[in-house]
């Protein structure tokens, strides 16, 4: 059945869409397609010149080893980001949808951090592992372990990992409770007859039938990773050392804003858009067609 | 194969006590029913056996073991929901083959069972689909499958046929009384349509706000039933309830406005004490005689084809009174009809705890 409202008249529902419409051009629009525009240029430091070199900021770009190690520590850090953030989520998922007193209080504190700004979050973590007066790092040195994340790049990936996932487990959480909710309890009750245990009823029909969120969830968290954890590298690490923690959009600014490289940054503007558009393309095929019930 | 026993079983949320003590032995291979309205607890005295509710006080067995601390998984049960629960991600065949599988029962047998099951209830060609593709009825075919592969010892069916619509509710009805005569699995089914619960129970439970009303065969409930809800809950169209004051003599029942009715046998009541009296709409005929009579004012006259359904207002106090009669009758509404009702139908029931009265 659809139902729908026809406006006789074309004027009133463009009026209605002109705000948003606005929005979408001037903040999306324009600077996309200024940054199509700068891609193809070359611009002196100072912004007084600008030079038509066709696609030489890309082919510069991908021969770049330092760019090429940016992606590596991208896609690295947005799977470690999505998958933990994403377990975490789940987990305690499992364990609110089994909470029967007091289930409000849990969802609401599990839910905080997702209130939280990324800048701020970047800043709680880094006072937490603050290689001089960090809490977190004391303890760990009282039992041997020497933690510095301006010095080891490892430590400086698990640490902004840990920012990011931490903020992004509200969101999967509330997304994993709401499909679990969702799920008609006389399936884990038919299961439970049928002589499955809790952990095979987990496995064999809830994780399953909460594939369709499971999925949405990993190109949002991808997505997340990708572009809204740049408040906390920045605050963290500021994408070292060595480049370590140096993601694509951190990169982006760096060499934009820091190295004023107008041309090289807005081709990594372009490719980081190339990927965001593949990314959602790929989420609504896939979604369409496959994981739905 | 199992009976099953309730021995005092009750069941509280919290202070709220909502099974008020049950007892009841239900047969190897007996087909009970459990019927009352909503709200009664009829689903949750089932939902007991099968071990998705804790039993508050009381025990339940199921052959001689004692269930209430048994998983759901142990009791050696299987159940088919209102709304099927098929596991929506899964194959028919697989749905199926579930439980089968978890027993760890080897694939071959799994495969022989399942296509055994779907020959009995003709849905061989379905089981590569999934349920989402398949019809109510279907579901409803794959839901019974699911529990017969994993021959249990008892079925539970909660209100199976309620999401069907009429025509085929019929149908499967007729098809899980088969099933279970072939079966002979002992089997407990929940449902709040009487007429379901009397064409399937060997014997029925009705159930009302958590009590035992009665428990006993269809037509005992029909012929003796021991309170007026009972008296009210079974049979279609329902019985008509009429106040009534004993005669002088105890052998006839008198009506507001002077209509008498004798009744069979002589009742240890004094003459003047208030009773309801029940009438079946099938049980009242006609009549011409000016005595022992009701005078009914037909209201609104109901052609089915099969029989005529009168409905009347009895006396000053214009109570509702329902007429059933064979065939067609050509009757106007605002006519006075004479019924009588022979005394061996007539029954007797106290107006304060509506208790049966003989």
């Amino acid at each position: 059945m659809e139902k729908r409202v026809v406006f006789r008249q074309t004027f009133l529902p463009y009026l209605l869409l002109a705000p948003q419409v606005l929005v979408t051009l001037v903040f999306f629009f324009w600077p996309a397609s200024q940054a199509l525009y700068q891609s193809v240029l070359r611009e002196d430091a100072f912004g007084l010149s600008s030079e038509f070199i066709w696609f030489e900021n890309f082919s510069a770009l991908f021969a770049e080893a330092e760019y090429l190690h940016s992606l590596e520590v991208t896609a690295l850090f947005s799977l470690a980001v999505a998958t933990t953030a994403m377990t975490i989520a789940l987990y305690l998922a499992v364990q609110a949808d089994r909470v029967i007193h007091g289930a409000m209080v849990y969802k609401t504190l599990l839910i905080w951090p997702y209130a939280v700004a990324p800048a701020v979050a970047g800043v709680l973590w880094m006072f937490l592992f603050n290689p001089s007066m960090g809490i977190v790092v004391f303890a760990l040195r009282a039992v041997g372990y020497d933690w510095n994340h301006a010095l080891n790049g490892h430590q400086a990936m698990a640490l902004v990992t840990v920012s990011a996932a931490w903020k992004q487990i509200s969101y999967n959480f509330l997304f994993f409770l709401a499909g679990m909710q969702a799920i008609p309890k006389s399936l884990i009750e038919a299961a439970a007859i049928d002589g499955a245990r809790p952990a095979r009823r987990f496995w064999t029909i809830v994780f399953p039938l909460l594939a369709p969120t499971t999925f949405f969830l990993l190109v949002m968290n991808v997505v997340y990773a990708f572009f809204d954890t740049f408040g906390i590298i920045h605050q963290v690490t500021e994408g070292g050392p060595a480049g370590a923690t140096n993601i694509l959009v951190y990169k982006v600014f760096h060499d934009g804003f820091l190295g004023l490289d107008l041309g090289g940054s807005a081709a990594q503007s372009v490719v980081l858009m190339a990927i965001v558009i593949l990314l959602t393309v790929f989420q609504f095929q896939y979604i369409e067609r496959k994981v739905h019930y | 194969m199992a009976e099953i026993r309730f021995n005092k079983v009750y069941k509280a949320y919290g202070n709220n006590e909502v099974i008020h003590g049950v007892d009841w032995h239900i047969r190897d291979g007996e087909f009970v029913v459990i019927v009352g309205p909503s709200g009664c607890g009829k689903s949750t005295l089932l939902r007991m056996v099968a071990g998705l509710e804790v039993i508050t006080s009381g025990e339940i067995f199921i052959g001689d073991r004692l269930v209430n601390d048994l998983e759901p998984a142990e009791r050696d049960i299987a159940m088919v929901f209102q709304n099927y629960a098929l596991y929506p991600h899964m194959s028919v065949f697989k749905n199926m083959a579930y439980g089968l599988k978890i027993r760890g029962l080897p694939k071959q047998e799994i495969e022989q069972r399942v296509q055994k099951a779907a020959d009995i209830l003709e849905i061989g060609d379905y089981l590569k689909r999934s349920p989402r593709q398949l019809s109510g009825g279907q579901r409803q075919r794959v839901a019974m499958g699911r529990a017969i592969v994993r021959q249990p010892s008892v079925f539970l069916f909660d209100e199976p046929l309620s999401n069907l619509d009429a025509k085929l509710r019929v149908q499967m009805r007729l098809e899980i009384k088969k099933l279970q005569e072939e079966l002979g699995i002992t089997s407990v089914y929940v449902t709040h349509d009487q007429i379901e619960a009397m064409t399937l129970g060997h014997r029925l439970m009705v159930l009302k706000d958590g009590y035992v009303e009665q428990l006993g065969t269809p037509i005992e409930l029909y012929e003796r039933p021991a309170t007026s809800f009972v008296a009210g809950f079974i049979g279609s169209p329902a019985m008509s309830f009429l106040d009534a004051e004993i005669g002088e003599d105890g052998r006839q029942v008198v009506f507001e406005g002077g209509d008498r009715l004798a009744i069979a046998g002589r009742l240890s009541l004094d003459a003047g004490s208030r009773v309801t009296v029940g009438l079946r709409p099938e049980h009242l005929v006609r009549t011409e005689e000016e005595a022992d009579s009701l005078h009914i004012k037909v209201r609104v006259v109901e052609h089915l084809g099969a029989d005529t359904l009168i409905h009347g207002d009895f006396g000053p106090g214009k109570a509702d009174l329902t007429i059933r009669m064979d065939g067609i009758e050509q009757i106007r509404t605002g006519e006075t009809l004479r019924i009588k009702a022979a005394p061996e139908h007539i029954h007797i029931f106290d107006p304060e705890t509506g208790g049966r009265i003989d």
